[in-house]
């Protein structure tokens, strides 16, 4: 058997595995973060929360509806995103203008709503989703076996990832949102309609984390709590990576997700603390952030 | 203008109604009222008054509750000095976060301090002396002067000296020029930079003294319910004590008390009737204040009443 530093390689890979399954979600979730505080200057407390929902609607597609996971991987994210777009003209539209403080206790606010509905319903204890069939299994890969619904969570988190990235930087449509974040008058006078594009970047991000959810229902347990511890880890990544660069935001996603797998082999004990203590280093010595502009 | 005598006698109301409250309330539910108000008006301290908002302040709480715990109970330290030892455990925990805090501002230090707490948390979670999920249980309340604290009655009377003595300070900390330069610093901080004060001297002094006072609280509070648990250090509970200051009224001197007299009474008449929904409650008042209710019950009742004295001079 071959061992690296006295681990077996097989450990070794599957933690790294695990380690790029959780840094996909921290790189859609901060991604979605970004994208929001950048239009919306909110940090949106209640992500993790649409999180979970975007789990529970899977779940409860499938248990009252009986829609699959295919169509949910569509439906829930959509649903999460309309509930986005109506918090958003509701509740949030009315803090523009004030401190950025009051955004982030209104939306968790709305977390605590979302999390207590939830819990109401369900109890703590979460409920379990199969895997579709198409996606269990694993392939022998030789030094390991990859369970095809690992590989599936990472490259879709990626390919959706990369596209927001291409959009935002690469076309017409972001070049609009762009210019709207850095000076929204001024976009405004240019005829573009600043306040439908907040709406729907609003809507696009908790999207986002919906369809994370979606795609962490098989292979998490779907409960009212499996949102609120994420975020706050979600959140030392966006103050790690700073939030001024998307692709900074996906790759600080991925290689916290690898450092953790990595903690979780040789030194178990710091793995759910990890993030944290990278987190108070880089403010040590880099206190904007990895990719973050100092302002 | 009187409103400096109104003020006055505002204190003397609520210290004689403090004084004859255990006759008509149960005491250990005016203790908890007693701990969360201070537990407050430390963290409103800190966003009141220097405009930071910290988003881990349950973990001085929990720290301060733990070190209390283990050191009256392991320890065998006399009551009055547990509760220093916890108090000074805070203080210390709160120069070592505060001081990566206040490297950055605005809606990062909320973060931060929040991911920080959260890995003291974990720390807590997992650390032996802690007792985990189960808590720290059946720590002694001790005596004090001969006073056998296991008496509520005698333990509320020291509990009120701990709260009025915490709140004198917190006000003589306000008043004072320090304290009139942590409101330059929450009015305009570059303004400040540009006076000469060496702004991130003074953000960590009053980091540190918030800590110290929310830790003052936590240990006060594992001496009145004789148990340390999880809860007290958890990010709901950093997250309450936010929405008790909002409510009552940021950067006013009663709001907190206020806010914190409302929403433990709240919780404790609604525990038992809607369980889980109690969340769901609290949410809402936090989307509600946020929304429509930003001064909080204080201010908009000092709102109310310049209006109704300004109406009548005219």
């Amino acid at each position: 058997m071959t061992e690296i530093f006295g681990v077996p390689i097989q450990a070794l890979a599957g933690q790294l595995m695990l380690g790029l399954v959780n840094g996909s979600f921290y790189a859609m979730l901060s991604l979605g973060l970004a994208v929001i505080f950048g239009m919306l200057n909110i940090i949106n407390f209640a992500h993790g929360a649409l999180y979970m929902m975007g789990a529970i609607f899977t779940w409860m597609f499938m248990e009252y509806l009986g829609i699959g996971y295919w169509w949910s991987l569509v439906l829930a994210p959509i649903s999460v995103g309309l509930i986005g777009i109506a918090i958003e003209r509701l509740l949030l539209q009315w803090l523009y203008k004030l401190d950025h403080l009051y955004g982030l206790l209104l939306t968790f606010g709305l977390a605590l709503i979302l999390e207590g509905f939830f819990r109401h319903l369900y109890g703590v204890a979460g409920q379990p989703y199969s895997i579709p069939d198409e996606l269990s299994g694993a392939i022998n890969l030789g030094f390991m076996f990859l369970p095809k619904y690992r590989a599936w969570i990472i490259v879709a988190s990626l390919t959706v990832c990369l596209v927001t990235w291409y959009v935002i930087e690469k076309t017409r449509l972001g070049a609009y949102l762009r210019a709207a974040t850095e000076n929204p008058a001024l976009t405004q006078a240019f005829g573009i309609n600043v306040p439908l594009m907040v709406m729907l970047t609003y809507g696009f991000g908790v999207g986002l984390a919906g369809l994370a959810g979606v795609l962490a229902a098989p292979a998490t347990q779907v409960g009212p709590l499996m949102g609120s511890n994420l975020i706050i880890t979600v959140f030392a990544v966006v103050v790690i990576g700073g939030m001024g660069s998307i692709l900074g935001s996906i790759l600080t996603g991925l290689g916290l997700g690898l450092i953790e797998g990595l903690t979780k082999v040789f030194y178990p004990e710091a793995s759910a603390t990890v993030v944290f203590i990278i987190m108070a280093i880089v403010l040590m010595f880099r206190p904007a952030g990895l990719f973050g502009r100092e302002k | 203008m009187n409103s400096n005598r109104s003020v006055q006698i505002a204190y003397a109301i609520g210290l004689v109604l403090l004084l004859i409250a255990p006759s008509l309330i149960y005491p250990v539910l005016i203790m908890k009222v007693l701990c969360f108000a201070l537990f407050a008006c430390a963290f409103n301290l800190l966003l009141g008054y220097t405009g930071l908002l910290s988003f881990g302040h349950a973990v001085f709480l929990g720290s301060a509750a733990y070190i209390t715990g283990h050191a009256l109970k392991v320890w065998e330290l006399p009551t009055l000095l547990g509760i220093l030892v916890g108090t000074a455990g805070a203080a210390g925990l709160g120069w070592v976060i505060g001081s990566l805090a206040i490297r950055r501002q605005g809606i990062y230090f909320a973060m931060v301090t929040l991911a920080l707490s959260q890995m003291v948390y974990f720390f807590f979670l997992q650390a032996s002396f802690t007792g985990g999920e189960d808590g720290l249980q059946g720590v002694p309340r001790g005596t004090l002067f001969g006073l056998d604290l296991a008496d509520d009655t005698n333990l509320y009377y020291l509990v009120v000296a701990i709260f009025v003595g915490a709140f004198w300070l917190i006000q003589r900390t306000i008043h004072s020029p320090f304290g009139q330069i942590l409101k330059a610093i929450r009015e305009n901080e570059p303004r400040a930079i540009s006076l000469g004060y060496d702004v991130a001297k003074y953000k960590l002094l009053a980091f540190v003294l918030s800590a110290g006072l929310a830790g003052l609280a936590g240990a006060t509070k594992t001496v009145v319910f004789k148990f340390a648990t999880l809860t007290d250090a958890h990010w709901h509970t950093s997250g309450e004590v936010v929405l008790m200051t909002l409510l009552g009224g940021m950067g006013t001197v009663f709001g907190p008390v206020v806010g914190a007299t409302v929403i433990v009474s709240l919780q404790n008449e609604l525990a038992d009737k809607v369980g889980s929904l109690v969340t769901v409650i609290m949410g809402v008042i936090f989307v509600v204040c946020v929304l429509a209710f930003r001064r909080g019950i204080v201010g908009e009742s000092i709102a109310l009443y310049k209006r109704m004295i300004g109406e009548k001079t005219r």
